[in-house]
């Protein structure tokens, strides 16, 4: 156990250090600079940047200098800012982030799996095809329409949520809810699949013939046993709702590092654009090894599927 | 499922919600609180500024705060003129190249100290410092030995600033600019503390060291999020202002904006999706307001490239546009159609309008430009479907994109040329101008001072922003004499000549001059945008109902 | 009665060693593929899916020329029409015909979202089946390189290279939207055909078949193939529309196809002006034809995973 934790840790850290390469890669070989951005900067001053940047170097140098100062935990100075370096902008986008990626997969998690298991409970009635059109809805408008019609039609129009911005818990619940819908309706799906397959399963049956109340059926067997699918899409939800967010950030003027991201590609910000990749690419990993392990925990079949080969 | 396995699915989710929710919640920038009573002007900054050091500063994101933080040597007053600011007053030499500022004395920072003439001197050399490295350093070459010293051919103390007392300041200029007094009133000629940036390089990253001479002083930085500014009571003529702060936020999309303004989160609003500003218009609606700006949207043709090297060509490319079309129907913010490069809102040495008293260069005429463009075409051994290799290259952005597509559909439809369309990120628009990778490229000038120069000169050969490679012996010694001459009657008809000449060679097909509309709410009085600058809430008021 | 005990050689007749598979199953089966769209068929939501899918192919074909108007044609006068006779969809900001626009959109959707799919398919299917039947320390390698590339954020790389391809091959065409999305798209289909090969080469039947007597090369094609297309087939189905909806996304991020071409990405994107201005129909009709494309692929790749499975049939 102990040595497959190590190599799957060994095996993260390549992983990041391979993004960090190939992003650092791909950055470079888009055209146009940082600082072409002002048409009217004379010759001199620009050359002047370039060299105060590091960017007069070539390029493989500046990757093995880029990798010297991540490893002492710097993300170096950003382009365009002069007043914030890459680690402060990430230390403060990072928060608002999270807490609105946490928001959106509680939100996602909590009425996800239950609308699904009600959807299964009454099979073509009217909360299975509740909880269809919330899926199909969740899944069929993209998300930078979903936050424009809540801006225009819900927080135009009730004046508890204010309209985009951030700093108070009114701020968060309009675009924690968009960019939830998403995961909410692939997990109530999943779980609505899952839970019509368990409830066929003998054992549910067995249980129902020993005269178990039908409440605890569900919630100590079936839900219980259905709800593995969709804690295997954990990962995936998770980077969904990261990326989901760039989105979700631009439309409601949140501060966090989505919004950096994309600001940093279309200014070619290559700190900037590194800082985030790397840190969305930490989360991602670190994401998909705690899934994997929690999986793992859960269900004895994995591990010695993996052990066996 | 085991009571092991559910602890540990259970302990999952929690590390997750964890993980997610280590953050705090922030404190509310909801400019309206329970206190109704001190006047806090709300609007939009569309991005974060990336230095609120006027040095460093790089675009309107950056200078409008500045504009209310600081102050130059000049302003410009509520009718748009240049009046004394921190200056007291002024004397010209007769050979228009010597300034001398006699610098008031009851100018404080907001630390308390005085400003002084020294710190004039040592702001405008700061900015000219190639480590520096500011972006707006251009803007000082007009300043005798400034070019040389930002690109390091020569020294500091060649530079023509000079404080003689603490509150007298010499300038000597390469030429005479009769533009220099307006100049000193841009934010990049703002004064900052000598003292307080030579103690402190960080000064202007945090508000508590912020140390500032405006009528507004900065009190509140959130990144990303909000900018708030407080009255200065320091202020030398705080009896006029009547806001009590200024709240910028930070909102980059434009719709979402407009929501907030709409939703009455905001006072004020610019810049306005142009959906909007159409309806607002359509409606009358007396909150919108079209600004004058000082600016010329037009398209570069390459003219090294066929068959833009051919004269008929280009006339046919200009006159097939119906300018009046795209203002009216697709730009949609009350902007004058192009009649030649220098826009509206330059007076001659009248004190007419420069551009009523040059008159209209450009025509619209389809059935001539089709003429035209099958001669020109012929000339260079081409056929009208040689053109659908073309492409217009424009920066990506909305209001770009529609023009551009409207602009091909009159090409089309006028001479049945299908030119193809391409969208580039800024930098890469840039760098292909500058290469001459390029057939057709939409570009746009902003003018630096209120002068037909700032529109002329571009064109001038090898001049850093002719990407049109235009290059004419005679329209070079025009704008010779433009630059040189103190003879205002000389220099004027000398850009009447350039412009005639250059709208006759077509290196470049204007389209029309910018405005900048804007939205105010009816409750907000004094609002006032000098032509070339962004609006100034400096003598704004909130009129309670 | 001993006599029946009796066993004499001419009893017996040789066996044909020429066949010795007994696995062959030798009287006529209902067949998979017919049971599948049987079973299909009975699914009404899938069906519904299905002809929606149908109908908008044909329309994305013949309907950009049913109201007369090209999608780039301009009446500037005549510019946000509301939906009325004359203009079924109404018009665009230029004036444009959207109910042409919206065809011409969606074909140029679902083509993204079909031949991105295609791609995923493709590499998916090869280097998976390749990791699949490798041996270990191949399959572990190739798996490591799969995840990794599956690790870098979708949209970000997505985004960085429809930049540097956009810039480098001139013009955002569909090629480059589509070349950015499979170069991370294929992973899933890879791991998930990599899975389902390693499952079935160790399943019972594939083992029954084998102590039947069968070659490597019969059980992969008689059994292997045959029980991994299901998955795969619903994969691809579902593969389609998050094409389509990162297509969609890019679009809102300024990335999306070259104007005056359209896709229903870049119309939403458009008509997200019209909002505030009482142009709403701008965007909420790109939007219900994104919303059916997502609908009709989703139900459809359900329905079919359902038919495919086994376990549910009746």
């Amino acid at each position: 156990m102990s040595k497959y934790l190590l190599k799957r840790l060994f095996m993260s850290l390549v992983t990041i250090w391979a993004v960090i390469t190939i992003t650092f890669a791909l950055m470079h070989s888009v055209p146009g600079d940082p600082f072409r951005s002002e048409s009217k900067m004379p010759p001199a001053v620009y050359e002047n940047l370039l060299s105060q940047y590091g960017l007069d170097k070539p390029v493989p140098q500046q990757y093995v200098i880029y990798l010297g100062n991540l490893l002492q935990g710097d993300l170096g100075a950003s382009m365009k800012s002069r007043v914030e370096t890459v680690n402060d902008m990430v230390e403060r986008g990072f928060p608002v982030s999270a807490q609105l990626g946490a928001q959106a997969l509680l939100i996602a998690i909590v009425f996800g799996p239950a609308l699904g298991s009600l959807a299964a409970l009454y099979q073509n009635k009217f909360p299975d095809y509740l909880s269809m059109v919330i899926a199909i809805i969740g899944i069929s408008v993209p998300s930078f329409i979903m936050g424009t019609v809540l801006i225009q039609f819900v927080a135009r129009n009730v004046a508890y949520f204010p309209i985009g911005g951030w700093g108070t818990w009114q701020h968060t619940l309009l675009p924690s809810f968009a960019l939830a819908l998403m995961p909410l309706a692939t997990m109530a799906r999943l779980m609505r699949s899952s839970m019509l397959e368990v409830l066929n399963q003998d054992y549910i049956k067995t249980a129902k013939s020993k005269g178990i109340r039908k409440s605890a059926v569900i919630l100590k067997h079936a839900v219980r046993n259905a709800i593995l699918p969709v804690i295997s899409i954990l990962g995936t939800t998770i980077s969904n709702l990261l990326v989901g967010s760039f989105v979700i950030e631009k439309i409601f003027g949140i501060p966090g590092l989505g919004r950096f991201f994309v600001q940093s590609i279309s200014n070619r910000d290559y700190t900037l654009i590194m800082g985030t990749t790397i840190f969305y690419a930490i989360i991602l990993v670190a994401m998909l090894f705690i899934v994997d392990i929690a999986y793992m925990l859960i269900d004895p079949r994995i591990k010695l599927a993996k052990e066996g080969r | 499922m085991s009571k092991k396995k559910r602890v540990a699915v259970l302990s999952i989710l929690l590390v997750l919600a964890l993980v997610f929710s280590a953050c705090s919640g922030g404190s509310d920038d909801n400019g309206n609180g329970d206190d109704a009573q001190p006047k806090i002007l709300r609007t939009n900054n569309s991005s974060e500024p990336g230095s609120l050091d006027p040095a460093l500063a790089q675009g309107t994101h950056e200078s409008w705060v500045l504009d209310h933080v600081f102050e130059g040597l000049m302003k410009k007053s509520q009718t748009g003129e240049v009046v004394p600011g921190m200056a007291e007053s002024y004397k010209m030499s007769d050979d228009g190249l010597t300034y001398t500022f006699k610098i008031r004395d009851d100018v404080k920072w907001s630390n308390g100290e005085p400003v002084t003439a020294h710190d004039f001197e040592y702001s405008w050399k700061r900015a000219l410092d190639p480590e520096t490295a500011a972006y707006y350093s251009y803007q000082f070459y007009y300043i005798k030995g400034g070019e040389a010293y930002n690109t390091g051919t020569g020294t500091v103390e060649d530079v023509g600033v000079k404080a003689i007392d603490d509150t007298t300041l010499e300038v000597v200029l390469e030429n005479p600019a009769g533009f220099f007094l307006e100049l000193t009133s841009f934010y990049c000629y703002f004064p900052v503390s000598k003292d307080v940036v030579e103690e402190n390089p960080d000064w202007a990253k945090d508000p508590s060291t912020y140390v500032s001479n405006g009528p507004f002083l900065l009190t509140e930085w959130v990144h990303n999020a909000s900018i708030t500014l407080s009255k200065n009571d320091e202020y030398y003529d705080a009896d006029m202002i009547k806001l009590d702060g200024i709240e910028f936020s930070i909102l980059d999309d434009e719709n979402t904006a407009w929501q907030r303004y709409e939703g009455g989160e905001f006072d004020f609003l610019t810049p306005l999706p142009q959906t909007v500003v159409a309806q607002m218009t359509a409606d009358n609606n007396p909150e919108l307001v079209i600004g004058t700006d000082l600016a010329t949207y037009y398209y570069n043709l390459n003219t090294e490239v066929k068959p833009f090297n051919n004269l008929k060509v280009r006339q046919a490319l200009s006159m097939a546009i119906d300018r009046e079309s795209i203002v009216v129907d697709v730009a949609q913010g009350g902007q004058a159609s192009a009649e030649g490069v220098v826009p509206f809102g330059i007076p001659d040495e009248t004190g007419a309008d420069f551009r009523d008293a040059s008159g209209n260069h450009v025509t619209y005429d389809a059935a001539a430009a089709k003429t035209l463009l099958e001669e020109g075409l012929a000339e260079e051994g081409m056929t009208i479907e040689d053109m659908s290799n073309v492409t217009l290259l424009y920066n990506t952005n909305e209001a770009h994109k529609k023009i551009a597509q409207a602009i091909q559909e009159m090409w089309r439809t006028a001479l049945g040329v299908e030119i193809n369309l391409e969208n580039v990120d800024f930098q890469v628009k840039l760098d292909r101008e500058k290469a001459g990778d390029y057939e057709i490229s939409r570009a746009g000038w902003i003018g630096d001072y209120i002068d037909p120069l700032t529109f002329i000169d571009l064109w001038v050969t090898d001049g850093p922003y002719n990407d049109a490679n235009f290059s004419n012996a005679e329209y070079d010694a025009f704008v010779n004499t433009a630059r040189n001459s103190t003879d205002q009657a000389e220099r004027m008809e000398a850009m009447r000549n350039a412009e005639e000449l250059l709208m006759g060679e077509m290196p470049v097909i204007p389209i029309y001059f910018y405005t900048q509309p804007y939205a105010q709410k009816s409750y907000v009085t004094g609002v006032y945008k000098p032509v070339n600058r962004y609006p100034y809430f400096i003598y704004a008021d909130i009129v309670q109902e | 009665m001993k006599a029946d005990l009796d066993f004499r050689p001419e009893m017996f007749e040789v066996a044909d060693k020429t066949d010795l598979n007994v696995d062959k199953i030798r009287r006529p089966s209902i067949k998979f593929w017919p049971d599948v769209w049987r079973r299909l068929k009975m699914n009404k939501l899938a069906m519904l899916g299905l002809t929606l899918i149908i109908a908008m192919i044909v329309m994305a074909f013949i309907g950009v020329k049913l109201s007369g108007y090209t999608y780039f044609e301009q009446n500037l006068k005549l510019r946000n029409t509301h939906p009325n006779m004359e203009f079924w969809f109404g018009t665009d900001e230029l004036g444009r015909d959207m109910f042409t626009r919206v065809w011409y959109g969606a074909r140029y959707s679902l083509a993204i979202g079909v031949i991105a799919a295609f791609i995923d398919f493709v590499i998916g299917i090869t280097y998976g089946g390749i990791a699949g039947i490798s041996s270990r320390r191949v399959d572990a390698i190739m798996m490591r390189v799969a995840e990794v590339i599956y690790s870098i954020p979708y949209l970000l790389i997505v985004i960085l290279l429809s930049v540097v391809l956009t810039q480098e091959g001139g013009g955002s065409s569909m090629f480059v939207l589509i070349l950015a999305m499979s170069l991370t798209g294929w992973v899933p289909m890879a791991i998930l055909v990599r899975g389902q090969v390693l499952q079935l080469k160790e399943s019972e039947y594939s083992l029954a078949s084998e102590s039947l007597g069968a070659t490597k090369s019969w059980i992969l094609k008689k059994h292997i193939f045959p029980n991994t297309l299901g998955p795969i087939l619903v994969n691809v189905t579902l593969t389609i529309p998050r094409a389509i909806f990162a297509e969609a996304t890019l679009g809102f991020l300024g990335l999306g196809l070259q104007a005056p071409m359209s896709s229903l990405g870049t119309l939403a994107n458009d008509g997200l002006a019209g909002l505030a201005v009482g142009n709403a129909y701008q965007i909420i009709i790109p939007a219900i034809f994104i919303s059916l494309i997502m609908f009709s692929f989703n139900v459809l790749g359900d329905g079919l995973r359902d038919a495919l499975d086994p376990r549910l049939r009746k």
